[in-house]
């Protein structure tokens, strides 16, 4: 396999991603605490109690830090029960379906994230998990809906598809890069309006895949009982094998990143292209490759998707995973355990927000804590990038502290 | 105007670079600094320009002590610098490229282009540059470039001027008239601070030298003294800087090129119908100039650049348009001239580093997996070989030093079984003591009787490891001469002149 001459632009890009990921487990840390604390201010200012002692906060300021203490403390607990486990429920069904919950909204996230977090590690920006999802979910609906087979080989195959489709929408991307040096960024945006499009036209088409039956607007069918995503803990909870297909996925990024051959090239790709070339590696070939692979883990989530319901889809079924894949990867510094934690906390925000919503605090606190997270995280190195400065002379007080803990000679 | 740097000391976190360094450059003296790479030499200058702030310590300046919060408050005190990568605009003149930042100006604030003329002609007639102020830069020689350096800092009224590795880019006789104008400098009051690890030019020009090694002075050492004392003093250690090698074993072609041509990234020709053989347990080194089609040959020939015409034959094998992958099967070895660019990733470890060009099958990898205990045990036994100074083999190649980075390299290249090496610029960079151990690895491939291409614009380098010298100018070879051949012969051949 050969590709044209021209070099796809490795650059600045690249140096970004690789300041990201080099933040380690602290920087995340702090992140993630930093975010809470957002948040916290978010919940009291939009608390009436605190809102009302604030007018007389000079007179009596502990009625204001009374006020304050008690929303943050609803705010966060409600976030709990929503995510974890509800203390004040009825029966322990209830109790324990807030966690259930968590691990099924984490499935995907885990799953796109994985996907997003391979690309980085090859120095490749991927938005297109959005588009990867739609266009892998699209031929799994296929499969669930208009071909029949046996119980458990059905399924199989529509995850296969799935993940077929998924990769090979990705790997569009990376021949494009290859071939004619076009930037991966741009490509991914284009290819998930692509996608969107490609899909509600099938799922508009009665020819196609739209729902038997069915009206004007886009749908399709129920995917057949065979090909559905059995449910793990019987009917009283929706969590489905989605969650086992991240876990996997999980395991076989954290093999082929940190243990096999192909994972040791697409790494040094990412941390230096000319090294790799000079190495015998086909840097062109790698990217293709890569960005297959990556496709392919966003396929696990569109298999979560597409058969991890028992009603007809429609063409919004992606939700914000595809962005919420990004941050996943960014906060998981693109290792499996980082992107299976990151995932599982924002898991836990989408399942806890409708408890927030109850309590009258607004949900989308959850998408400002989500958001700063990664701000915290992918912020420093982005806007150097922007604005040019050099990357800073001193380390900080805590990254020297951090150092010293986590290694113990140094290089002469 | 005497210099005096009083107790200088900087520190990068736990680091220091420079500890407690006393410096005096007298008026009208040229000061030599030498040290290793990595000696602390480039961050001591960064401190008297202005860019980094020290820790501890005064600049002096004719009594006065100084505080420096930027270069523009170096230069406005008189402290000019000559980078050892040139600071110039190509596509501006020459006097457009001096006045630069500090531009003359007319009514209405227009560029007074004609007293920056004669601000160029003025300098250059005073110290015999010969420099048109309208040319453009670009169309310049590097020699010429330099000089435009200088005259931008003359200029500003320099009266320390700081050379920094001066003559890395020069030939032979390029250096020669560089001396010519450090001492024409000196001799009009001039202070000068030459910067360099080249013991030959240390001795030919300077009035005094200082060493400095692993950030602090060591002492002060006189031009008369030997280059084995100088180089005692910088390295810390007796090295033994000549090469002793066996008479060549003439064995059979090992490489042979013809007629090969590359285009390049201007879609010029790099290198044009260059012809050459290298036989069996030979060393052929290519010489010249940096940038006269070296670099864009050695990656043609290991598989980096397609030629547009010509051959490459590794004996019987055609390697002509052999991927690099196939180049790397067959047995090449490459050195290549950046290290941190091209021959490593500093971000792997010691050990990932020794298996970049080797992750297909054994003894790295194990099916689709890495074989990480056969991994293990061969990063041990190549650290140990090949003497590279590191904490453990898992530690990042970014961290070592130049020298040490270089030997991983070396140890990569020289581990396999090879059929021919390729090293370019293999000791650049590289600290004295390393670059004994390197020629000696390299001598002893050639023992072992595989045909070895040196790329160097080191001649030291080039005379004392080659059996054949090729020497390259503009992408042409102007002549394949014998090693014995002088320095000024070699020069003009640099320089263009055929034999």
């Amino acid at each position: 396999m050969s590709y044209g001459t021209e070099t796809p632009v490795v650059g600045r890009g690249a140096a970004v991603i690789r300041e990201i990921m080099s933040g380690g487990s602290a920087r995340a840390l702090l992140s993630v605490v930093a975010g809470f604390v957002i948040g916290a201010i978010f919940m009291v200012f939009s608390s009436e109690e605190f809102l009302a002692a604030a007018q007389y906060l000079t007179s009596r300021p502990a009625d204001a830090l009374g006020a304050a203490w008690t929303a943050i403390a609803e705010g966060y607990s409600a976030l709990f029960r929503g995510s974890i486990y509800n203390y004040k429920a009825d029966d322990i069904v209830a109790a324990f379906r807030p966690m259930t919950e968590t691990l099924r909204f984490a499935g995907p996230l885990i799953a796109s994230g994985l996907g997003i977090a391979l690309a980085f590690r090859v120095g490749l920006f991927n938005i297109g998990a959005s588009g990867q999802l739609l266009f892998g979910a699209l031929w799994a609906t296929w499969i669930s809906t208009r071909v029949s087979l046996p119980w458990g080989v059905h399924l199989v195959v529509a995850v296969l598809v799935a993940i077929l489709g998924a990769a090979a929408y990705g790997a569009v991307v990376g021949f494009l890069k290859a071939r004619t040096g076009a930037h991966e960024v741009i490509v991914t945006i284009m290819l998930n309006y692509i996608a969107a499009g490609i899909l509600t036209f099938f799922f508009r088409t009665p020819e196609l895949l739209r729902e038997v039956d069915g009206g004007g607007t886009p749908k399709s069918d129920a995917p057949a009982t065979t090909a559905q995503l059995p449910l793990l803990l019987g009917p009283d909870f929706t969590l489905h094998a989605g969650f086992i297909l991240a876990i996997v996925g999980v395991f076989v990024y954290w093999w082929l990143m940190e243990r096999s051959t192909l994972g040791f090239r697409f790494r040094m790709v990412g941390h230096n292209a000319d090294a790799a070339r000079t190495a015998g590696i086909n840097v062109e070939r790698t990217f293709v490759l890569a960005m297959a692979a990556s496709g392919a883990f966003v396929g696990l989530a569109a298999a979560n998707q597409a058969l991890g319901v028992q009603a007809g889809l429609t063409p919004d079924m992606d939700g914000t995973i595809g962005f919420d894949a990004i941050t996943v990867a960014l906060l998981g510094s693109s290792t499996a355990p980082g992107v299976l934690l990151a995932g599982l906390l924002f898991g836990a925000f989408k399942a806890g927000a409708p408890q927030m919503q109850v309590i009258g605090l607004s949900p989308e606190i959850t998408g400002v804590v989500q958001g700063f997270i990664v701000l915290f995280i992918a912020a420093p190195p982005l806007v150097r990038a922007i604005f040019r400065l050099p990357p800073p002379q001193k380390t900080t007080v805590i990254a020297d502290w951090w150092q010293k803990l986590t290694t113990k000679g140094d290089a002469k | 105007m005497k210099l005096e740097l009083r107790g200088i000391t900087k520190r990068f976190g736990a680091l220091v670079a420079n500890d407690h360094i006393d410096l005096v450059v007298n008026s009208g003296e040229i000061h030599a600094l030498l040290g290793e790479n990595g000696a602390g030499k480039s961050t001591l200058m960064n401190v008297l320009y202005g860019l980094y702030t020290a820790d501890e310590g005064d600049i002096v300046l004719d009594g006065v002590v100084h505080k420096f919060k930027g270069p523009g408050d170096a230069m406005a005190a008189g402290i000019g610098m000559v980078h050892q990568h040139f600071m110039l605009i190509p596509v501006f003149t020459v006097a457009e490229n001096v006045v630069l930042g500090h531009e003359p100006t007319g009514i209405l604030d227009t560029l007074d282009l004609d007293s920056a003329r004669k601000l160029v002609r003025e300098i250059s007639d005073r110290f015999g540059f010969e420099i048109d102020p309208d040319a453009l830069v670009e169309d310049l020689p590097v020699g010429a470039q330099q000089r435009v350096e200088i005259i931008k800092a003359l200029a500003r009224d320099a009266k320390v001027l700081v050379l920094d590795e001066p003559t890395a880019v020069l030939t032979p006789q390029e250096t020669d008239e560089l001396m010519g104008i450090m001492k024409g400098l000196a001799k009009a009051g001039t202070s000068i601070v030459f910067i360099t690890h080249k013991l030959r030019e240390v001795q030919a020009v300077s009035d005094r030298i200082t060493v400095i090694r692993l950030g602090a002075v060591v002492g002060e050492a006189k031009p008369t003294d030997s280059a084995a004392t100088l180089a005692t003093m910088m390295v810390g250690r007796a090295v033994d800087l000549s090469v002793t090698k066996k008479a060549p074993k003439h064995g059979e072609a090992g490489l042979s090129v013809t007629g090969l041509t590359v285009i390049g990234d201007r879609n010029n020709k790099v290198v044009d119908s260059v012809s050459f053989e290298v036989h069996a347990g030979e060393v052929l080194a290519i010489a010249g100039v940096q940038g006269n089609g070296q670099t864009e040959l050695a990656e043609a020939l290991v598989g980096l650049r397609t030629p547009s015409a010509g051959s490459i034959h590794l004996g019987k094998m055609d390697i002509t348009h052999s991927s690099v992958r196939e180049v790397i099967d067959a047995g090449v070895g490459y050195i290549p001239e950046d290290r941190s660019k091209d021959g490593l990733v500093g971000d792997f470890t010691i050990a990932e580093n020794f298996m970049i060009n080797r992750s297909y099958g054994p003894p790295f990898a194990k099916g689709l997996t890495i074989d990480f205990a056969n991994r293990e045990r061969i990063a041990a036994e190549l650290i140990d070989a090949y003497d590279v100074r590191t904490p453990s083999q898992v530690t990042l190649a970014k961290k070592l030093s130049g020298g040490n980075q270089q030997k991983v390299v070396v140890a990569r290249e020289l581990s396999r079984e090879l059929n021919l090496l390729i090293a370019s610029q293999p000791t650049r960079g590289v600290d004295v003591g390393s670059i004994e151990f390197i020629h000696d690895r390299i001598i002893a491939t050639r023992e072992a009787g595989k045909p070895v291409v040196i790329i160097s614009t080191e001649l030291d380098e080039v005379t004392s490891l080659a059996d054949r010298i090729a020497v390259m100018y503009r992408g042409r070879i102007v002549g394949i001469v014998d090693a014995k051949t002088s320095r000024e012969t070699l020069g003009r051949m640099m320089a263009g002149a055929t034999v």
